[in-house]
């Protein structure tokens, strides 16, 4: 039952929260190993848009990833392969490398909580054009239909990997990811589950690009977080899975633990539906939250990946925050945006991103953004501007939307 | 709508502990209001169709659109509200409803209160329109319509119109997801992370899902609106008890549809067939909307339980392309003398 949900824990304590396995697809290529690799280094990959025309936009820049040629071995049928289309794929790809990486076998009942904006758009396009060109065509107008829509994406992991899940899809803006993963966590940490398949995948497409086009949000230039002279986004693409379990059920397998997920927080700001208040109010309420829930000070805090998108006010509303909520240990914390690499990879943003964190967790490393030029003064904190080592034993994760769908995640290193 | 059938009474429980239903807000094509959506289906006959053009055909679709409101709500001249879409004016106005009094503590900050909104085609009006100015020139793309076409749209006005500013949730999927959002709604409520949380189902009309939805089903016509219900952990006062939801079970290659309707049913006490309230016949009076359809039937059966017609109700939603699920709701008085029994409002 989804209510009242059985607990699976038997203590009154809650439960601690593991990563088990991590998929990620991003423009810097497919898997943890040469994600991590760029990383390290802040590679960008920014690159002139194919997949649409945009020789009427502003900005004619983009991540688009190269997928693998071949799909991962599963359990979906060759016509659902047919079908598959690149949103899909990177989110399949994501969840093999997870699913592996786990040990995960298939079984009745996995909830599946996943974040995406926009799910399979690119099919959803295609159908208006042959409805406004073609009326009388319908021909493989049914299949666009059934396979634009976000439940098809959970269905199709259910389909490859042979479990039938509750399949949920959070769709919360640029907050989606973050918040899929957030809900996953508090299952576990509930005891309303022992596993849950989680992340987040978004795909470019035109309708999602000339919309941030038409609000001036995208830089025609290679975006710029935290820059004085920042002049908005850069839109990626990809994906990425989390398995998670309860500590004592990874432990139970002798499963190999990549990091503990230890807080997250969510709230809405009122502010505008796509202007942050621009004292970041609820950036700063969505961090607190998440220390509070993990039971920590922000000085513990090693690390923050930040939302960082590079428009003026995102970037200005989450200086804010960071620098109320950090109070005097600001000028000490490590903060980089990895947009400035891969983009922002919008519903995929919050779960690429929490693969960062793993990855720099894990690795002892500072995710750099290398972009040149000034870094607005009004940051109080430390921009990682260089490959560096460190020390993190704690990072945090930002992920703000539009609509105000705020969303913060802190991960512990496993040691 | 025929139901009805004398039989028992509700059996005394334990209050202490649920999930309660505090309110019932409705915006359907039989107008702004739960009475208006309950007056509708007593009247058994369906709703009238309006033409909606099609380019390229010349004969339009037939869907059954929201009516406008009799008087010109309030709401509609808040700033976040005069240019939003159509979704989430039926969001708003289907929440004020099942808020009622609860309004102004929300936003004197007196009640903290959660937002989950469903939705399987979500804003499509205003997506469409928008990507249509894109194929035509997406240089002079409106700036002003796309924000509307993200899915959390009207979740956040909504948030913005009552002030607040606990967590929010938009899910997406297919007339299931309703009960999805109970549930999610009942854990958040259960782990107190707000004091009261309100879960809407809502759709609007176009004449490019009328026109997909021809797709699957010829003779189906399309509707819109929202239907909201308000949960909290506090019983006293309450229309009705949340008593279970279901496993979600969903269709995929190893699992039929008619696997998971089978599945979920089993996991619902059991109602007489002569008892059964279909979502067919609510179809035939309303129209399909989807995420909406679900949530009118949750609204119903609550009220009908409010109107002590039944001590129990379930709603069993076999959904369009995504999942079976149920829930039963009960009543909350210890022994509410009723006209009914278990009744299911199938899918």
């Amino acid at each position: 039952m989804l209510f009242p949900l059985p607990k699976f824990s038997g203590s009154a304590n809650p439960n601690r929260v593991v990563v088990t396995g991590a998929g990620i697809v991003t423009v810097l290529g497919t898997g943890w190993k040469i994600n991590s690799e760029g990383f390290r280094i802040g590679r960008t990959a920014f690159r002139p848009v194919t997949l649409f025309d945009v020789s009427q936009q502003r900005s004619k820049i983009a991540a688009e990833a190269d997928l693998p040629e071949e799909l991962p071995a599963t359990k979906l049928s060759p016509n659902s392969i047919r079908r598959l289309n690149r949103a899909s794929k990177m989110l399949l790809h994501a969840a093999h490398e997870a699913w592996s990486q786990a040990g995960w076998q298939s079984q009745e009942n996995l909830p599946v909580i996943l974040g995406s904006t926009s799910g399979e758009m690119s099919l959803g396009e295609k159908y208006v054009r042959q409805a406004l060109k073609s009326p009388p065509s319908k021909r493989q107008q049914p299949t666009r239909i059934r396979h634009y829509q976000v439940q098809q994406q959970g269905l199709d992991l259910c389909n490859a990997f042979d479990f039938h899940g509750p399949v949920t899809t959070i769709s919360n803006a640029c907050a989606s990811g973050a918040n899929a993963i957030g809900h996953a966590f508090e299952m576990l940490l509930g005891g309303r589950a022992e596993k849950v398949l989680t992340g987040g995948y978004d795909a470019l497409c035109q309708l999602t690009f000339a919309g941030f086009d038409s609000l001036k949000a995208l830089s025609p230039t290679p975006c710029r977080p935290f820059h004085a002279q920042r002049d908005g986004l850069t839109l990626g693409e990809g994906a990425a899975v989390l398995t998670l379990e309860t500590l004592e059920h990874a432990r139970n397998r002798n499963a190999e633990i990549l990091g503990e997920i230890i807080g997250y927080g969510a709230t809405t700001d009122t502010h505008h539906l796509t202007q942050p208040h621009p004292e970041g109010n609820a950036a700063f309420a969505a961090m607190t939250a998440a220390c509070a829930c993990a039971n920590i000070s922000p000085e513990q805090i090693d690390y923050v990946n930040a939302h960082g998108t590079a428009t003026p006010q995102n970037d200005a509303t989450e200086s804010a925050a960071i620098n109320r909520w950090a109070g005097v240990s600001a000028k000490s914390l490590p903060v980089s945006s990895t947009k400035s690499g891969i983009g922002h990879l919008l519903g995929a943003a919050g779960a690429v991103e929490a693969v960062v964190c793993l990855m720099a967790l894990r690795e002892q490393f500072l995710p750099p953004q290398m972009s040149p030029g000034k870094i607005d003064p009004a940051c109080h904190f430390q921009i990682v501007r260089e490959p560096a080592e460190g020390k993190i034993e704690i990072a945090l994760s930002n992920s703000f939307g539009f609509g105000g769908a705020n969303a913060s995640l802190i991960f512990r290193r496993w040691k | 709508m025929k139901v009805q059938s004398p039989k028992s009474k509700v059996q005394s429980r334990e209050k202490d502990g649920g999930i309660f239903v505090q309110g019932l807000g409705a915006v359907s094509p039989a107008g702004w209001g739960v009475a208006a959506l309950c007056d509708a289906l007593k009247r058994d006959l369906p709703l009238p169709t309006y033409s909606l053009a099609r380019p390229g055909w010349e004969k339009p679709l037939q869907v059954r659109a929201v009516p406008p409101p009799v008087s010109h709500p309030a709401f509609f001249s808040h700033p976040r509200l005069r240019r939003a879409n159509s979704i989430a004016q039926y969001t708003v106005a289907a929440t004020l409803e099942a808020l009622g009094g609860d309004v102004a503590k929300i936003q004197a900050g007196e009640l903290r209160l959660g937002i989950v909104v469903c939705v399987m085609a979500g804003c499509v009006n205003y997506s469409r329109r928008f990507y249509e100015e894109v194929l035509r020139d997406p240089a002079t793309a409106s700036p002003l319509i796309f924000p509307e076409t993200v899915f959390n749209a009207p979740a956040s006005h909504l948030a913005a119109f009552l002030g607040t500013s606990v967590a929010s949730y938009t899910l997406v999927g297919d007339d299931g997801t309703f009960l999805q959002g109970l549930a999610l709604a009942a854990q958040w409520l259960a782990d107190d992370k707000m004091d009261a949380c309100v879960v809407v189902g809502a759709e609007e009309t176009d004449w490019i899902v009328a026109d997909a939805m021809k797709l699957f089903q010829r003779d189906a016509i399309h509707s819109a609106g929202a239907g909201a219900v308000l949960l909290k952990k506090n019983p006293d006062g309450a229309l009705a008890e949340l008593s279970a939801v279901t496993d979600s079970f969903p269709f995929t290659q190893t699992q039929t549809r008619a696997d998971a309707a089978r599945k979920m049913r089993a996991q619902l006490p059991e109602a007489a067939p002569d008892e059964l309230i279909c979502g067919g016949e609510m179809r035939k009076i309303l129209g399909e909307a989807f995420v909406a359809s679900a949530a009118w039937r949750c609204v119903v059966a609550c009220e009908s339980i409010r109107q002590k017609e039944f001590g129990a109700l379930n709603v069993g939603v076999v959904g369009a392309n995504q999942q079976a699920i149920g829930s039963r709701f009960l009543a909350c008085s210890e022994a509410v003398q009723v006209t009914g029994s278990a009744q299911t409002i199938g899918a």
